[in-house]
């Protein structure tokens, strides 16, 4: 297959970023979006250029280190897969790809399609965990749980801290991550003791670092490659509001 | 000089690490705040390293590869984590998990660490669960166990086939808590350049600054090597893109000792290699074994036709279908370890046998699971990856067999350590797959989050203290010293040496050629000649990448080009290594299968007599012939067998 591709460059986040046009050919169908991106630049390395940067790690599509928007979508076109679980054969031969970075303001950009998501750390840093040190913990059985809540903790513990949510959000928000992990821990009794401490902190963060707010238009459900429901934001919402209005306890730890 | 001393507490098997822990020094907790530990890695050992001795109150700094600790591929373990908690009431133990783990390791590994390793399994869980891990549940809500590779009790817990996302989330989320707090420091996009080493203890590190490619010292009163291991040596494996040894190699050229480093596993279920551009192989959990069935045609011309496309699996009746693991193996069926699979799939594509376009897969399959189950309960076990394989191969694997074939996926082998995980340079820890310690010529499926967590959170915590109890006089660590001035200088060197070459050849062509050197010479079937060829080609190797690499870009920006190579210069040595260990070492056991040295059915014939002994590799200098230490291992409570599955 044969393709025109019209990348994102950027030299540094102060540099004036310019789409430049690659031509590519003869990719397999099989070949995955970063194989082929790896095939580009194995030839500008061989005509003296700079390749194109992009952030990329597991490749099997679960560490959340690989994200671009592809043809306007975050991860690509197809459902469900991040960027390095794209394959070429989801395109059109000869088609005109148009590759760039996750555009949104907590975001900035590294390099070329490398931007900066330690943003999406420090909400988690503000709360997303439970305080257990090491040792003097009870019995993994001592405290039951019922099935159909661990499979719920689960499915909101299955978001990968890509930040495609962000990026497909026009307010640039990151409820949906947030409210995974809140929802996460809010849904097991471990995480009950410190729910509302949590959730108050990690969004009072996620305000302070410039994350915009959510005016439901779920294009982060819909191009989550993990797909996180939306239902995990309702559920923080809740959380959120029963621990201003019910809870006495201060967010200071 | 052999200055191998393994530390091993005296005593009882089971009163070894209790009595340790007895006995061992502690530092107070106003001490404690004075001493800087740096730890390398962010996987499960790494951050659950992190985490826990930042708790305790030391002051850690801990270096990130890449964005954010939750990338570390750690998190690409799907099956499961062992532990001895028998929730199952099937018969299972501290003592069995130690024999089963042992036996797996074909009698390769040291008897000590292996009961320790069992002993504090159960802990592991108990700590995953409290930070909120989502453990599989019965409808009781009980936790769940699934059985694997190796192993005639059901003893892994599991989260779906995200187990090791959910652990490393949670030592991630116990390491955020302690970066909150203070007591640890996160630097991500940092990549080791080198161990400085002061007075002979290890005194802190350089790396290097990815985004900007600035050089910078640390010092500390220890450090902590958690980078994992080496399999992308060959290149082509499940690890990770950004996966490198070169961290270990770095303290291999510093002094500390290289054990094993022939052993490396090949798992049995990862999906077939496609062409040239293939960048790495995606593993299919182990897990699948416990359900699915493998086969080959029982008739060679079948295989043909499968290959050519004119046939296809769903064709072939019952009674044609070899289901040769099961044939051959009637005890442990599907799930005899990994080696013993890797090999028998190898072994029936190289007489023929083999479906696929290339004639390198067998088929997994799940025909008689569906059959027995109901398409929602293997939709339940295994629905992502099912998901996956269909989004990869683009082929459905609940009406269609799963193509899968080997691939280089663990290496047991790594930096020599003692009881206290402590290498041969004092202050110098390593920690999960970066060490040698547990798993002998072979790892046991949902072994290595069980070792990596266990390192972290139970066993450094403890011996690292024993050493810095006499670090306390020792004030804080100047890096304005001659050792980091000169540490400092040959990194700038090296890169600058690099970058400086402008030759012809592509970092990725000469990891290719160095990948293909390895896995056709010291992959899964050595022998003697192939060895001595490998030997010379990767000496050559090494001058064509000294001196025909062609790097792009420049130094002080962020040049993914330079940091393959840097790694690329480095696992050409680790491959020099492997390939020497795999010569000398004239048996077959475990991961390591000498073609030479088999019994008369064909399978791995050990030699306990010879090579009941740690390789360990001392790095003499440049162009220098490494030296191999022998660190015998002694069998005091267990009953040295010939593996048997049958």
């Amino acid at each position: 297959m044969d393709f025109t591709l019209k990348i994102w460059r950027q030299e540094n986040r102060k540099a004036k970023g310019r789409f430049e046009t690659y031509k590519i050919s003869n990719i397999s169908p099989d070949c995955s979006f970063l194989e082929m991106l790896d095939i580009l630049n194995e030839s500008l390395v061989n005509k003296l250029s700079h390749p194109v940067c992009f952030d990329n790690d597991c490749r099997e599509g679960i560490c959340g280190m690989c994200g671009m928007y592809i043809n306007g979508h975050p991860h690509g076109p197809d459902k469900g897969v991040t960027t390095c679980q794209l394959y070429m054969r989801k395109f059109t031969d000869g088609e005109t790809i148009t590759i760039e970075p996750w555009r949104a303001r907590p975001f900035p950009i590294i390099r070329d399609l490398i931007v900066d998501r330690t943003a999406l750390d420090k909400i988690i840093q503000e709360g997303g965990y439970v305080s257990a040190t090491t040792g003097g913990v009870p019995d993994g059985n001592a405290i039951l749980i019922s099935k159909h809540k661990a499979d719920e903790a689960m499915d909101s513990a299955s978001c990968i801290g890509c930040g495609a949510c962000v990026a497909a959000c026009k307010n640039a928000s990151a409820m949906l991550f947030v409210s995974a992990k809140v929802s996460q821990l809010a849904l097991l009794p471990q995480g009950k003791p410190e729910a509302a401490i949590r959730v108050q902190n990690m969004v009072a963060k996620m305000d302070d670092l410039g994350f915009g707010n959510c005016t439901n238009t779920y294009a982060c459900e819909a191009e989550c490659p993990k797909q996180i429901k939306r239902s995990n934001i309702a559920r923080m919402n809740r959380e959120f509001i029963c621990a201003k209005v019910g809870s006495e306890e201060s967010t200071k730890r | 000089m052999n200055t191998l001393n393994s530390k091993i507490p005296e005593g009882q098997l089971s009163e070894k690490w209790t009595k340790y822990k007895a006995s061992q020094k502690l530092v107070n907790p106003a001490n404690k705040r004075k001493l800087d530990v740096i730890v390398v890695g962010t996987g499960l050992a790494g951050s659950s390293a992190a985490a826990s001795l930042g708790a305790l109150g030391f002051n850690v700094k801990i270096f990130c590869i890449s964005d954010s600790p939750r990338r570390a591929h750690s998190i690409a373990a799907q099956g499961g984590i062992n532990a001895a908690k028998n929730y199952q009431n099937d018969g299972d133990s501290v003592d069995r998990l130690f024999y089963d783990t042992i036996k797996g390791g074909d009698y390769r590994a040291r008897e000590a660490n292996v009961y320790r390793l069992a002993e504090v399994s159960n802990s592991i869980i108990d700590q995953c669960v409290a930070q909120g891990v989502p453990f599989a549940r019965d409808y009781a809500g009980m936790l769940d166990n699934r059985s694997f590779g190796g192993a005639q009790v059901s003893r892994t817990f599991y989260a779906k086939g995200q187990t090791g996302q959910q652990l490393l989330l949670g030592a991630y989320s116990a390491l955020s808590k302690e970066i909150k707090a203070g007591t640890v420091k996160m630097y991500e996009r940092r990549e080791m350049m080198d161990l400085v080493v002061v007075d002979g203890r290890a005194r802190g590190i350089i790396t290097r600054n990815l985004q900007n490619g600035e050089i910078e010292r640390w010092g500390a009163h220890a450090v902590v090597i958690a980078t994992g291991g080496y399999g992308n040596v060959y290149y082509l494996s499940t690890n990770a893109m950004n996966c490198n040894g070169s961290a270990a190699v770095q303290c291999y050229h510093k002094g500390a000792f290289f054990a094993n480093p022939c052993y490396v596993q090949i798992h049995p279920t990862c999906i077939p290699v496609k062409g040239e551009y293939q960048s790495k192989l995606t593993l299919m959990s182990e897990s699948l074994r416990n359900d699915g069935r493998i086969w080959v045609p029982k008739k060679i011309e079948d295989a043909q036709a499968i290959r050519e496309g004119k046939l296809k699996p769903t064709e072939i009746a019952e009674e044609d279908r070899d289901y040769y693991l099961e044939r051959r193996y009637p005890a442990f069926g599907n799930l005899v370890p990994r080696d013993i699979a890797s090999r028998a799939a190898k072994e029936r594509c190289d007489a023929g046998y083999g479906v696929g376009a290339t004639g390198f897969a067998v088929y997994l399959d799940f025909k008689s699971a569906i059959e027995r189950l109901g398409k929602d309960k293997v939709e339940e076990r295994y629905g992502n990856l099912f998901q996956m394989y269909e989004e990869i191969v683009a082929v459905n694997p609940y009406e269609n067999p799963m193509m899968i074939y080997p691939a280089v996926h663990y290496t047991m082998g790594g930096l020599w350590v003692d009881y206290e995980l402590q290498t041969t340079i004092p202050g110098l820890f390593a920690a999960g797959e970066a060490n040698f310690s547990d798993h002998g010529a072979n790892r046991l499926g949902a072994s290595a989050l069980m070792q990596g967590l266990a390192d972290g959170y139970f066993v450094l915590p403890y011996t690292m203290q024993n050493y810095l109890s006499d670090q306390i006089y020792q004030s804080k660590i100047s890096t304005e010293t001659e050792e980091f001035a000169n540490a400092e200088k040959s990194v700038k060197e090296k890169l600058e040496k690099i970058m400086a070459i402008k030759g012809e050849k592509t970092v990725d062509s000469l990891q290719r050629a160095l990948g293909h050197i390895m896995w056709e010479y010291v992959g899964m079937g050595r022998n003697r000649e192939n060895l001595q060829k490998a030997i010379p080609m990767l000496e050559n190797l090494k001058k064509e990448f000294w001196s025909n690499v062609r790097v792009t870009g420049d130094l002080n920006s962020l040049n993914p080009e330079l940091e393959k190579a840097i790694r690329l210069a480095d696992h050409i040595e680790l491959a020099q290594i492997m390939a020497k260990d795999a010569l000398q070492r004239e048996e077959s056991c475990g991961g390591h299968f000498r073609e030479e040295y088999v019994t008369e059915e064909g399978e791995a014939k050990r030699n306990d007599q010879d090579f009941m002994f740690v390789g360990v590799w001392e790095y003499k200098g440049k162009d220098q012939e490494p030296v191999m230490h022998k660190e015998d291992l002694k069998y005091e409570f267990i009953n040295v067998q010939q593996r048997n599955y049958k």
